[in-house]
């Protein structure tokens, strides 16, 4: 093939990711989106494979079957409740693989200008810490407790020596011949070592954002390899990643209230004025499924909140048979998502999907808002912090000014949970205690199908 | 689209300069760069709307794609030399899991959106 050739099937693929990217924004052609990126994949090895007649192909079908077996696994095993680890796991895979790449290249010694050079280093820098960061990431959505526990002294000041001994390293292998390699190797390490000191002290409830910023680094190591191979594809679809990545980040931030940097270095909690959790909970009532059903047969309308406890809880089948019984007896039921609900951008969405939850009564929280004063029961499933009314009314508070779910707008307010324990951000919630509001304790799936089996007894 | 179509010309009078996997020269760094920062810009473009119900599809999905990295595991895995070969191997089998996963697990649940479609559709 000539190498005009080459770049046209490059072209042509590229192409079929800014299409298939593009299809997957909207729910009509998210399907037909992905197809795309498939396809856009496919022309680009396959142009690669053939552009290529020296090349070996033993290695790479070995490579290809191992890989396309264990991703199909993963594809086909995984509960949609562990996505958010699959996604973390992946997104570490896409960062090793471009190491791999750059250190590879070295060693044929192809790599030889300054620039691609300085590539080779960028590459191992930021696929390493996407690498370790998105392990440990993987890690703490396990909730492997023993990570939770690492504290790492004078975090800031061993986080900027990575960074300066990796910059220094990558100086060599840009300046240096003769250690070239070596130093890759040490950079690599370097990144490595500073990608779990960067993610292991996140909490979390700030893994939605963590996870979209991963996803940005895998692109743009993807990105950093294009420049070490001089290869417009790489380049392309690295940096379409990398954007879509970064705005899924931006996006969770504002949901937070926070900066990027908040999320990245600062710490959630501690603010200086929590009031008492004792106090808070003086007034609070709890309630039996019995109840809770009776108020729901009366009810015209009722809005659901779920979080992440609904998915621990694995309760997303037995709340769609709920909102079925609701809507049989003509009750209107939606589904108020708040965007950093669970683990991972659009975690809850999934979830209900996958419960046969139609999508129409999933509703945004800017949409559900000005509307939860007419909402005779909203039932707050698993959820705490993004229902907490103090991000509204304490500005000392550590979620001050964080967007909320109205809940306590509602006529009434039902919320089934373990028990008072606080959220991540470690406050109480006084939402709980309000004059309208019931605590219905347990466990988030029992919980729920003791209120259906009461709806369809009484 | 008319970012995209002027990038996709940008990209086309590039593709008679930039013969791959030569060395690169300052003028071919300059042109990758352009096509760099061009495509970050399509990426903001065309994702910068997107519904929150797509946000886990979109992450599988853009994660298939970064398994890019699989050309590149390619022309490791295939080049000779043996500590190419061990980590382009490497590279491709970890790209592949990513881009074979990836596009499928993003099907499967794009399926679970699709099968409670309403008349009026999504």
């Amino acid at each position: 093939m000539s190498p005009n050739l080459v770049e046209l099937g490059y072209l042509i693929s590229a192409v079929l990711f800014i299409l298939g990217l593009k299809g997957l924004t909207r729910p009509r052609t998210a399907v037909q989106g992905n197809l795309l990126g498939a396809l856009g994949m496919f022309v680009a090895v396959v142009v690669t494979v053939l552009a290529r007649t020296d090349l070996g192909l033993m290695p790479i079908a070995i490579g290809i079957a191992i890989g396309g077996v264990i991703g199909a696994a993963f594809a086909i095993r995984v509960q949609m409740t562990g996505m958010p680890e699959m996604v973390a796991l992946f997104n570490g895979f896409g960062g090793a693989a471009s190491v791999l790449v750059a250190g590879a290249t070295l060693a044929i010694g192809q790599t030889t200008s300054d620039n691609e050079l300085i590539a080779t280093a960028a590459t191992g820098l930021i696929g390493a810490i996407t690498f370790s960061g998105s392990l440990i990431a993987w890690g703490k959505l396990k909730e492997i407790r023993a990570l939770d526990k690492i504290e790492i002294p004078a975090h800031h000041l061993v986080n900027a020596l990575l960074v300066l001994a990796c910059l220094g390293m990558s100086w060599v292998v840009v300046s240096d011949p003769e250690y070239r390699n070596l130093a890759y190797w040490v950079v690599v390490a370097g990144a490595l070592l500073l990608g779990i000191s960067l993610v292991v002290q996140i909490g979390g409830a700030d893994m939605p954002v963590v996870i979209a910023l991963l996803n940005s680094y895998s692109g743009i190591a993807a990105a950093a390899t294009g420049f070490v191979l001089s290869n417009t594809v790489l380049i392309i679809a690295g940096s379409l990643v990398g954007a879509s990545g970064l705005i899924l980040t931006r996006l969770m931030c504002v949901a937070m209230n926070r900066s990027l940097a908040n999320v990245l270095f600062g710490k959630m909690g501690g603010g200086k004025a929590a009031p008492d959790a004792d106090e808070v909970y003086v007034n609070v009532k709890s309630t039996s499924p019995e109840e809770v059903a009776m108020l729901l047969e009366v009810a015209s309308r009722v809005v659901i909140v779920p979080g992440y406890g609904m998915a621990v809880a694995q309760a997303q089948h037995v709340v769609s048979d709920l909102r079925k019984a609701l809507v049989e007896r003509q009750i209107q039921v939606e589904f108020a998502i708040h965007p950093v609900a669970g683990r991972m951008p659009g975690h809850m969405n999934v979830l209900l999907a996958e419960a046969d939850v139609p999508y129409e009564s999933l509703v945004e929280m800017d949409h559900i808002n000005p509307t939860m004063d007419t909402v005779d029961v909203t039932i707050v499933l698993g959820a705490n912090d993004v229902v907490n009314p103090l991000a509204r009314t304490d500005p000392d508070s550590p979620i001050a000014g964080m967007p909320i779910i109205d809940a306590d707008k509602s006529r009434m307010v039902v919320v089934i949970k373990r028990s008072l324990s606080p959220g991540f951000a470690g406050i109480p919630n006084p939402l709980f205690a309000m004059d309208n509001s019931m605590m219905l304790y347990g466990d988030g799936r029992k919980a729920v199908q003791d209120i259906l089996k009461a709806l369809n007894e009484g | 689209m008319t970012t995209v179509a002027f990038v996709l010309a940008v990209t086309d009078s590039v593709e008679g300069i930039v013969p791959a996997s030569t060395s690169a020269g300052p003028s071919t760094l300059m042109l990758l760069l352009g096509i760099f920062i061009l495509a970050i810009f399509i990426g903001v473009e065309i994702i910068a709307k997107i519904p929150p119900t797509l946000h886990t599809p979109l992450m599988s999905g853009s994660n298939a794609i970064s398994g890019i990295a699989l050309v590149g595991g390619v022309l490791a895995a295939g080049a000779s030399g043996q500590a190419a070969m061990i980590l382009g191997t490497l590279a491709v089998a970890l790209a592949t899991i990513n881009v074979v996963g990836g596009f499928m697990v993003t099907h499967r649940m794009l399926g679970m959106f699709q099968k409670k479609k309403s008349p009026r559709g999504m």
